[in-house]
């Protein structure tokens, strides 16, 4: 009974006991109730948003570049398909045997065996290797049929550019190649592996045009990044296409026309409206091989050719002018109060105080007017009305017509060339103006330096009377296709400040030049009728011309090794009454401008002529591109 | 009064088909049914499939609603008996481990006998209760008020928990000192030896610290900040929480859980199943379980309250106490109130010992239940 009355006591004692201890479990276990309350209902939207942050991975999808055609629609950049070989290691089990069994089928290199090992091994089993890129169709058809061999090799398509005109559009379309560390801006596409952007030419320029705006893939990833599933995608836009204003018949003929020459440039324009029909540079490179990603020694090979094919000889080649300057000299002198009729005797020399100058032609012209000067090149003449002049207004009027600094083509590269004065010596040269030195710059000699692109500008403003600027894009056709008609109004260029009849009595030389039977460029006329060109020869010497040197008489350029011999230079336009097409071409050390260049752009003058690319109807376009701005 | 004897529970006797009749169907229902949620979690975690763990998870329902039904009708005098002898089975059995346990997931807590792959830590746990319930049990309210008389079931406390702590499994070791410390209590212990104890505990923490494994260590201070690692150490618990947080009021639907099906949850199927659970079947998914769990408690503490001998009453009161750790420990890891210990969601996480264990435990409780008007006397011999 005792133990019984005891055991009461310790049954109170526990269920007292036990009451607290359940208390207590009940607390905590409320305590776990309003944690979940919290974590589901107060901060339920914050975990969401995590849960969705972990789940969704955004990709881009980059879009297809935009095609660049000429004016008539021919296309000059364009995407064309790209098969690779891509290997994925967990399905591959074995990547050295499969790779072994790929390399019977398919090219593979040492290189690109190793750099495969190297890529599988570093990453993630489930992450696609490329093996090999531009696989021909052969190729990728014997990948397929051989499929069951090769577990985890598939094929897939990615865009590359495609150039077809090669090398005759090389510099001015320029090339696109992988993204560098610089280029990086923070857009994201940049960082997409395997995207190319514009690196030169107009690829670089209208890059922004041509890239188009990047889609997005939403995808669902798990732990490790494997991709679930696609949630949702925005293909983006597409890059716009580039209409240029070169005719890509024109150009092709250009350039081979060029390609007899060791190293040459040439621009074709109309001179009405700017549009640069044709801008060739020899010699040049194939673009294409920038996709395909050159190796260290074509580049350097391209990098150290002593003809620099990389360089756009058209807009950055500067040279002397020569007597193609003469035109800008002759309207200077013309402004400033000389009449075309004023003579000038030419005894084959001029002398300024000790020095004597000479002309081109040893026993001279004897008297000549501005007409004769032109149309025989006189040199004393134009030494003669320089003195007059001065080199100062010889200067403004080269700057009027385009020389002496970037003309505003839409193309980078382009130098500035010099065109002296007397503040401009003090500032470089750190010497005053000497009178030699006016006669000199009056041939296109001694400091003045231009390219064929500011001699091409040149030409077309004395030609059509307006202050043209060169332009390459004609505009866009956003996405695939016109949508309203020719939208955009050419550019209405002012006319220049100056008086027609001064520029006639300088276009009547020209015309002589060509068309009359003693004018320097008789030989290279063009014979058919209403398509002759009136032009200006020019021979600019690349030794730097000392008086003495020019005082002991000129060495005949044939005996000179190739580097030191002249550069041939002409400048023209066509047809003659009733100008529309202009032409610059300069042969680098080609010798005499008439014998060399003359002849060069007489032929693409008329090939320019018959194809009459502004006279026929071009591609519509809706809106002018916009240049890429680049920090 | 044999017809007396017969309709009336008070009986001490009973024939197997009486007990039946006594079995607790409304605790059996309840474990039915959050074993049911387990196993429909299991399907969930190998995205909608018997394998590889729910149709074994089942298969170990069987053996051990088995295994409960025959601890439930055996006789609780024999469970009196045999509790020692139990009690130093396991330790042997833990003690091996020691020796050659198998390492997994870092730590020594497998033992390999040919069948079964066991965990002698989660047996453990029930048989150091049994011991305790014996111990007790014999001691009389005066006794127990003498520190000289708890000097040996601190030792039987003491002794297990060292040894799971060299494993090192801290969740296990911190159960069982929590659930004896609850027996303990209930058995009468005086309230300032707790004090003490505690004081004791907390002076003796920065000593303790420095026999933690590095991983230990990085738990708890992950668990103190989370967010300061969130890539690290802190990943799991961080990615755990949003799981749960993102499930909010519905759920994400069964088997529509991001969180889990795409990995971001660590040990989905074990420790962090109830996050699962949370996240596709939000607020009201994880407070049904947690009503679930309080009715296995309630049920528990009602038997505690109802035995007539103070060895079934700790015995029950001790193994509810042991559900209600696993219960809180895991659930509170998982929300990220508490560091990850490792400490498994009863009769959901997927794992056999600990399921085993779990319902084992239920089926002495039940024969707490049955048996509880047998009065056994201080050295085990009942009397009427």
């Amino acid at each position: 009974m005792l133990q019984k009355n005891e055991d009461n006591e310790r049954q109170r004692s526990f269920s007292r006991r036990a009451l607290l201890l359940g208390g207590a479990q009940s607390l905590l276990l409320a305590g776990l109730a309003g944690r979940m309350y919290y974590l589901q209902v107060i901060e339920a939207d914050r975990y969401k948003t995590l849960a969705e942050d972990n789940r969704i991975n955004l990709r881009l999808l980059p879009p297809p570049r935009g095609r660049i055609v000429d004016r008539f629609g021919l296309p000059l950049a364009s995407n064309r398909q790209n098969f690779r070989v891509v290997l994925v290691r967990e399905h591959a089990g074995d990547v050295e045997m499969v790779l072994k069994a790929l390399s019977q089928i398919i090219d593979l290199d040492d290189h690109d065996y190793k750099r495969v090992l190297r890529e599988v091994s570093r990453k993630r089993g489930f992450v696609p290797v490329t093996v090999r890129e531009n696989l021909t169709w052969d190729e990728v058809s014997r990948v397929e049929v051989n499929g069951p061999e090769l577990p985890g090799v598939t094929i897939e398509m990615g865009q590359i550019r495609d150039y077809p005109f090669a090398d005759s559009m090389a510099h001015v379309l320029g090339y696109v190649a992988a993204v560098a560390e610089r280029d990086l801006t923070g857009e994201p596409l940049l960082e997409l592996p395997g995207f190319r952007i514009g690196k030169n030419g107009i690829e670089q320029k209208y890059d922004l045009a041509l890239r188009g705006s990047a889609g997005t893939s939403q995808i669902e990833v798990n732990a490790y990044g494997r991709v679930i599933r696609e949630l949702s995608r925005d293909e983006g836009k597409r890059g716009d296409e580039l209409v240029l204003t070169i005719d890509g018949g024109l150009q092709t003929f250009t350039h081979q026309r060029l390609m007899a020459e060791q190293s040459a440039a040439a621009v074709v324009m109309d001179v009405e409206n700017g549009d640069v029909l044709a801008m060739a540079s020899v010699p040049s490179f194939d673009p294409n091989a920038f996709n395909i990603g050159l190796t260290v020694k074509q580049w350097n090979d391209l990098l150290n050719d002593q003809l620099h094919p990389l360089t756009n000889k058209a807009l950055a080649g500067l040279y002397a002018p020569g007597s193609t300057f003469k035109m800008v000299v002759a309207l200077a002198a013309l402004k400033s109060g000389i009449r075309p009729d004023y003579k000038v005797f030419c005894p084959g020399y001029m002398t300024l105080g000790r020095s004597r100058f000479h002309c081109w032609k040893k026993h001279g012209h004897g008297w000549v007017d501005m007409h004769d000067a032109i149309k025989h090149s006189c040199d004393v003449y134009f030494y003669d009305v320089s003195r007059k002049v001065g080199v100062d207004n010889i200067a403004a009027m080269a700057n009027h017509f385009g020389l002496g600094h970037e003309v505003g083509i839409d193309l980078s590269g382009e130098r500035a060339g010099v065109i002296p004065t007397r503040d401009w010596k003090l500032a470089n040269v750190g010497e005053s103006w000497q009178g030699g030195e006016t006669l000199i710059t009056a041939i296109g000699q001694g400091f003045v330096l231009t390219t064929p692109l500011q001699l091409a500008t040149m030409t077309a403003r004395l030609a059509g009377g307006r202050q043209v600027i060169p332009r390459l894009s004609r505009g866009v056709r956003a996405g695939t296709g016109p949508t309203e008609a020719d939208g955009v109004a050419p550019p209405d260029f002012p006319p220049l400040d100056v008086p027609l009849e001064h520029l006639r009595v300088v276009r009547d030389g020209m015309d002589a030049v060509s068309n009359h039977p003693r004018g320097t460029a008789y030989r290279a006329r063009i014979e058919e009728e209403g398509l002759e060109l009136a032009g200006k020869t020019g021979t600019a010497q690349v030794r730097r011309i000392s008086m003495a040197e020019r005082a002991a008489g000129v060495t005949k350029n044939e005996q000179l090794p190739w580097r030191r011999r002249d550069h041939a230079l002409f400048v023209s336009f066509a047809p003659v009454h009733k100008p529309r097409y202009c032409c610059a071409v300069v042969v680098e050390h080609g010798g005499g401008g008439s014998a060399v260049a003359a002849p060069i752009a007489r032929d693409i003058l008329l090939e320019t002529q018959r194809r009459d690319p502004s006279g026929r109807r071009s591609l519509p376009i809706i809106a002018p591109a916009q240049i890429a701005e680049r920090g | 009064m044999p017809a007396d004897a017969f309709l009336s529970t008070r009986n001490p006797e009973m024939t197997l088909r009486q007990k039946v009749w006594q079995l607790n169907w409304g605790m059996v229902l309840l474990l039915c049914l959050v074993v049911a949620v387990g196993i429909a979690m299991l399907f969930s975690a190998a995205n909608g499939s018997m394998e590889p763990w729910a149709s074994r998870q089942l298969m170990r329902f069987g053996l051990g609603a088995a295994i409960m039904f025959a601890a439930a009708l055996i006789d609780i005098r024999l469970w009196f008996r045999f509790a020692y002898l139990f009690y130093f089975g396991s330790l042997l059995l833990l003690g091996a481990v020691e020796v050659m346990g198998d390492i997994g997931m870092g730590a020594q807590r497998w033992i390999d006998l040919g069948v079964v792959r066991l965990q002698p830590s989660e047996m453990m746990k029930v048989a150091l209760i049994l011991a305790l319930a014996r111990y007790f049990h014999g001691v009389s309210g005066e006794e127990v008020g003498r520190p000289t008389f708890l000097l040996l079931p601190i030792g039987l406390a003491l002794a297990p928990a060292a040894l799971v702590l060299k494993q090192p499994d801290l969740g296990t070791a911190g159960m069982l000192l929590l659930a004896a410390g609850a027996m303990f209590f209930c058995a009468g212990v005086r309230w300032w030896k707790f004090a003490l104890v505690i004081v004791a505990g907390l002076a003796v923490m920065p000593v303790a610290w420095q026999f933690l494994h590095d991983y230990q260590k990085d738990r708890v201070l992950t668990f103190l900040n989370p967010e300061n690692d969130p890539l690290g150490a802190g990943y799991h618990t961080l990615q755990a929480m949003i799981g749960f947080g993102s499930g909010a009021v519905t759920g994400k639907g069964f088997m529509q859980g991001t969180q889990s099906h795409l990995n971001f949850l660590p040990e989905k199927q074990t420790d962090f199943i109830f996050t699962m659970l949370a996240e596709e079947f939000g607020l009201v998914g994880s407070l049904t379980l947690l009503g679930l769990y309080c009715l296995l408690l309630a049920y528990g503490f009602a038997i505690a309250f109802r035995a007539r001998n103070q060895f079934a009453r700790l015995l029950a009161l001790g193994l509810t106490t042991n559900l209600f750790l696993y219960v809180f420990i895991n659930m509170s890891m998982v929300m990220g109130i508490f560091p990850v210990v490792g400490v498994p969601l009863p009769l959901v996480s997927y794992g056999g010992t600990v399921l085993l264990t779990v319902m084992a435990s239920m089926g002495l409780v039940m024969s707490c239940y049955i048996h509880r008007d047998i009065r056994i006397s201080r050295r085990g011999t009942p009397e009427a």
